[in-house]
């Protein structure tokens, strides 16, 4: 028998930090390497190793490490990375943020087991992203198109309705969208009553069949998060590029994902980076966010929807700000909208679709498409400079043309924006929105240009 | 070589450490563990190396193996690098797709350079000559678009005891010197070390864009390096594709350093199908890309800036004008951050290592106009155009900061300008260049001698608009001066006609100077007849009325061929409409 093969355990933990145990001698061990942590009354907890130093090994203990102590507790190395079991079998089902069902039904046997952490799609082997989903939304539809294959987040604040939109999205991309279509979840650190709106909407929308939910709440282990959405992407990726599916995956609350970072990190004693949270955020996120997109030759595709929410709604934090930086655009959610009782209430001045062009025109949605988006936009930025202006100098001080604008803004988020549960063809949205440029000169511009 | 063996002894995230290196040399590569991945020296202390590697490091065990030739990171420069994509260490990415399906798995090897590919050389050089560094020795058609002039790498020379002619491949040598040197048609390169030339030259030419608000208003020197900070969503990417697309160098250089995936899709899609405007040829023919995305080893895109700069300054010294561009350098600066902090290096601002700006200036300094080695005149040059994305849009952070002390010119992106759509979104009074006043005898000579006097009264006309714009603010525009107000609307055409241009438009997305100056010409003369208008009493509501203003609005959908013409009849009509408003 080689030695290889002799299962080790390992009594030598050093020091106990935060959800973090430093074990010496390890000699067996290989970065990423899942552990086995037995606690002195039988308890079996689940580790992974960090990072190695000389014989000392940094492990991080999912489930936590209250309760382990530095004489009894063991270590055992499995000689397996984080994996996960794929199987067509997981549809319809409820599953903990590190995979395991809590819906009460029997195990699931896999067709076989996925690293989680998947593997960088090579730039050479990536389809460019085409073809146009209509999500029913005209904010999203008519002027920030969503791609499959996209990687689309949005940006939320505390007590802004994300999860409604996200939901209506999926329940009205589903209709538009083919048969092999399916939706997977992943929640991260969400309330059990997010968790119960969540199911009651997807059943509600008849998707259920088609969901996979990994869901890891508030009063779950903070370390689960960490492996929650890479876990919902390797099963979409197995779902999209083995199977053939377009897959949409909504990843919720990427705000609570990036604290767990925060947290592994300062228990690491890691130089922080800006706001405390870790220098290497954008290369964590990347590895997430990046596994969007389609392969050349394959049939599926994985789109992905994060949420997250912007603390004190500002958009410059850096969980925001280095989701803009990796992302395919952003979706908006406005307070100010959202107070005037517009839903959805997106704020589309600093929303963007980066793959929009790709998906938009003729054969696609309509000739002419772009034409339309760029003249509501910026009428719309011009009335809200006008809107701007007349908190200072009053509506006296306007010109008549500085009025339609006014008129104009108004206009567009009550109809054109709020729409509320309606699902509207991309049809219908930009006959509306031709019908509201009627008000203001950009569309005289476009007339006679024809 | 240098042979030094040694065992891991620690790994935390990209850095591997390993013990029992004595005598190992700083920034030499190494193989590491049971599935040699590669990795170089970033520091030595007693018999301690730490090692970036540049493959994912999961799976490394304490206790493996790691062995040094003793040789630096290097490249393979030659026949091939055109139309190629290679990752930040210079693997061929196309070839590893072929070899190991749609992703990136570890410890794959594939020459970066098709060894066994047969090119046809044509010797200008024969038996006898006497030859030193940067001589060229013959031509390879290497695409249709570029001859890749083969040369005498630097360090070697002599006189030429055979070469060859006719059909030759990577794998023989081409030509052989009477010391018994030779010479092979590939050769290797350090990508940290900037590849020798005679001389640089000032900056005397612009680096044509095509895009009016850079060409007119903010220009870079041929060989200058301009910098292009801004926000999420502000317009980098797109900046650096256009520049790709039209510029006027004859080859481009294009470093996807930690940026997406599908960005690089859709560039790679596109390129074979889209004509380079000098040639009429398949964009892809002038074209090297380098890509690491931002979801590839954090290590590999350090590096994949000098992989592109040593590429760049290879076909510069060809003689060649080179455009590399950098998407994003601040990603760059990000990854050797990363590595930084796993060494426990005493961090500087934001958590950058303190030797931050000198590498970048490494960087930087490696671009300009020279006088290429060799014994034959002629100039080439690298022009770096980087794009710089500060976090939360905040240009005070040190990336951006560390890049305006070598930047000549500096392309501000504004979100606020994004957000409506005007694109580019260069706040062009926050921007700069440096260039200018070396430029201005060019514009005088080239374009049009009045040429820099409209440009000065396009600035101003710029300048007086952020004024009223204030001034709006307070009083409202009704109470504006009616001389003002046409000043203003002047300035708002001058902004939606000229400076706002579609990089997605076939006509507009290319400007010729000619159009430029024409289009400058047209709009200062709208302001002109209009403010005599103004004068002899015409309403300024009929004046702003007047219809010809679309009309010159819709300049940029004239195409560059036959603009000039366009222009003067557009100017007559802006006269005689204006003349022919009645009084009051
Ligand atoms: N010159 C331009 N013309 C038209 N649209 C543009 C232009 N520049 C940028 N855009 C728009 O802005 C979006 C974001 O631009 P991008 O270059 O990807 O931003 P960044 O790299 O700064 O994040 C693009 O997807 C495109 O819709
Ligand atoms: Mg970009």
């Amino acid at each position: 028998m080689s030695l290889d093969l002799i299962k080790r355990q390992y009594r030598t933990l050093a020091t106990i930090s935060g959800p973090l145990i430093f074990v010496d001698r390890m000699t067996r061990g290989s970065l990423g390497e899942m552990c086995v942590v037995d606690l002195p009354e039988g308890e079996q907890r689940t580790g992974q190793i960090l990072q190695l130093m000389g014989e000392r090994a940094v492990i991080q203990v999912l489930e936590g490490t209250s309760g382990i102590d530095s004489d009894e507790s063991s270590v055992l190395p499995t000689g397996e990375t984080a994996r996960v079991g794929v199987s067509m079998d997981l549809f319809g089902r409820v599953l903990n943020g590190f995979g395991e069902p809590i819906d009460g039904l029997p195990p699931i046997v896999p067709d076989e087991y996925k690293d989680i952490n998947g593997l960088p799609m090579n730039p050479a082997a990536r389809e460019k992203p085409d073809f146009f989903v209509q999500t029913g939304i005209s904010a999203i539809d008519g002027l920030n198109t969503l791609v499959r294959g996209q990687k689309l987040p949005i940006f939320s604040g505390a007590g802004l309705p994300a999860k409604e939109l996200a939901l209506q999205i999926v329940r009205q991309a589903r209709v538009a969208e083919a048969e092999e279509f399916a939706v997977i979840l992943g929640a991260m650190g969400i309330t059990s009553r997010e968790s119960f709106f969540f199911r009651r909407s997807l059943e509600e929308a008849g998707a259920l069949e088609r969901t996979i939910a990994f869901i890891n709440q508030v009063n779950d282990p903070t370390i689960e998060r960490l492996f929650t959405p890479r876990i919902a992407l390797t099963v979409a990726e197995y779902l999209a590029f083995e199977r053939g599916f377009h897959v949409m995956v909504v990843l919720t609350d990427m705000t609570s994902y990036c604290e767990s970072l925060r947290e592994i990190g300062s228990a690491r004693e890691e130089i922080p980076g800006r706001r405390s949270y870790p220098g290497y955020m954008y290369t964590d996120l990347a590895t997430l966010y990046e596994r969007a997109g389609r392969l050349k030759g394959g049939k599926g595709s994985v789109t992905l929807m994060p949420i997250l929410t912007m603390p004190d709604d500002d958009i410059t934090h850096p969980i925001p700000d280095l989701t803009g930086y990796i992302t395919e655009g952003q979706i908006v959610l406005s307070r100010a909208l959202h107070r005037k009782g517009i839903y959805p209430p997106i704020d589309v001045l600093p929303c963007l679709s980066r793959l929009m062009n790709l998906g938009i025109g003729k054969g696609k949605t309509r000739d002419g498409h772009r034409t339309i988006a760029d003249q509501l936009y910026s009428a719309y930025a011009r009335g809200i400079d006008v809107r701007r202006l007349v908190t200072i100098v009053g509506e006296e001080g306007l010109s008549d043309l500085d009025r339609r604008y006014l008129a104009f803004s108004d206009d567009f988020e009550r109809r054109f924006v709020g729409q509320g549960w309606e699902d509207r063809s991309i049809d219908d949205t930009l006959d509306l929105g031709l019908e509201l440029l009627k008000a203001v000169p950009e569309r005289e511009a476009v007339a006679r240009r024809r | 070589m240098k042979e030094t063996r040694g065992k891991i002894y620690g790994v935390a995230g990209p850095t591997v450490m390993v013990k029992g290196m004595t005598g190992a040399i700083m920034n030499t590569v190494c193989l590491v563990g049971r599935h040699g991945l590669l990795g170089e020296i970033i520091r030595i202390k007693d018999d301690m190396a730490t090692l970036q590697v540049y493959e994912d490091t999961v799976g490394i065990s304490v206790g493996e193996d790691v062995i040094s030739y003793g040789d630096p990171l290097s490249e393979t420069l030659g026949p091939g690098l055109l139309a190629g994509l290679f990752d930040g260490i210079q693997r061929p990415l196309d070839k590893i797709r072929v070899a190991a399906g749609g992703f990136l798995t570890r410890g794959v090897k594939v020459e970066a350079l098709d060894i066994d590919r047969i090119w046809d050389f044509t010797p200008v050089r024969k038996k006898g000559d006497t030859v030193s560094p940067g001589d060229i020795l013959g031509t390879i058609e290497e695409t249709e678009r570029i001859t890749h002039r083969v040369m005498v790498p630097p360090g070697l020379g002599g006189v030429i005891k055979e070469i060859k002619s006719g059909k030759v491949s990577g794998a023989e040598y081409i030509c052989m010197l009477e010391k018994g040197q030779f010479i092979e048609l590939y050769q290797e390169w350090p990508v940290r070390r900037p590849r020798p030339f005679k001389a640089k030259l000032p900056p005397e030419e612009p680096f044509i864009t095509g895009q009016r608000v850079f060409d007119t208003l903010l220009p870079v020197a041929e060989g200058g390096t301009a910098i292009v900070p801004g926000g999420f969503g502000t317009g980098k990417t797109v900046v650096e594709q256009t520049i790709a697309k039209f510029s006027r160098s004859d080859i481009v250089v294009y470093v996807g350093c930690g940026e997406r995936g599908n960005e690089m899709s859709e560039i790679l899609s596109d390129f074979p199908k889209l004509k380079d405007p000098t040639s009429g040829l398949p964009l892809s023919l002038r074209t090297v890309i380098v890509v690491n995305t931002s979801n590839m080893p954090v290590a590999a895109r350090e590096a994949s800036i000098f992989t592109g700069i040593t590429i760049a300054e290879y076909f510069r010294d060809m003689g060649y004008s080179v455009a590399m561009l950098a998407d994003s350098i601040s990603r760059w600066a990000e990854a050797l951050r990363e590595i930084s902090s796993r060494l426990e290096e005493m961090p500087g601002e934001e958590g950058f290592p303190p030797y931050l700006a000198t590498q970048l200036g490494m960087f930087y300094e490696r671009s300009g106009k020279v006088m290429c080695l060799g014994s034959e005149e002629r100039t080439g040059s690298v022009t770096v155009i980087s794009a710089v994305s500060p976090p939360g849009g905040d240009f005070s952070e040190p990336v951006t900061q560390a890049s305006l002390r070598f930047a000549g010119t500096l392309w501000a992106l504004d979100p606020d300008l994004a957000y409506r759509r005007h694109f580019p979104a260069v706040n062009w009074l926050a921007s700069f260049s440096l260039f200018q006043a070396e430029l201005d005898d060019w514009f005088g000579r080239e374009v049009a001698e009045d040429m820099v006097r409209l440009r000065n009264r396009l600035y101003s006309l710029l300048q007086r608009q952020t004024e009223l714009k204030d001034i709006i603010q307070i009083i409202g525009v009704e109470a504006l001066q009616e001389s003002d107000r046409l000043t203003l609307e002047a300035a708002n055409l001058a902004t939606e006609a000229f400076l706002k241009q579609s990089a997605f438009s076939e006509i507009d997305a290319f400007n010729t100077y000619e159009k430029q100056y024409w289009m400058l010409k047209a709009i200062f003369a709208y302001l002109e007849s209009a403010g005599e208008a103004l004068e002899r009493g015409v309403f300024i509501e009929t004046i702003l009325e007047s219809p010809v203003k679309w009309k010159l609005a819709r300049m940029k959908d004239e195409p560059n061929e036959g603009f000039s013409t366009k222009a003067r009849a557009l100017i007559g009509e802006v006269v005689s409409e204006f003349s022919m408003l009645e009084e009051k």
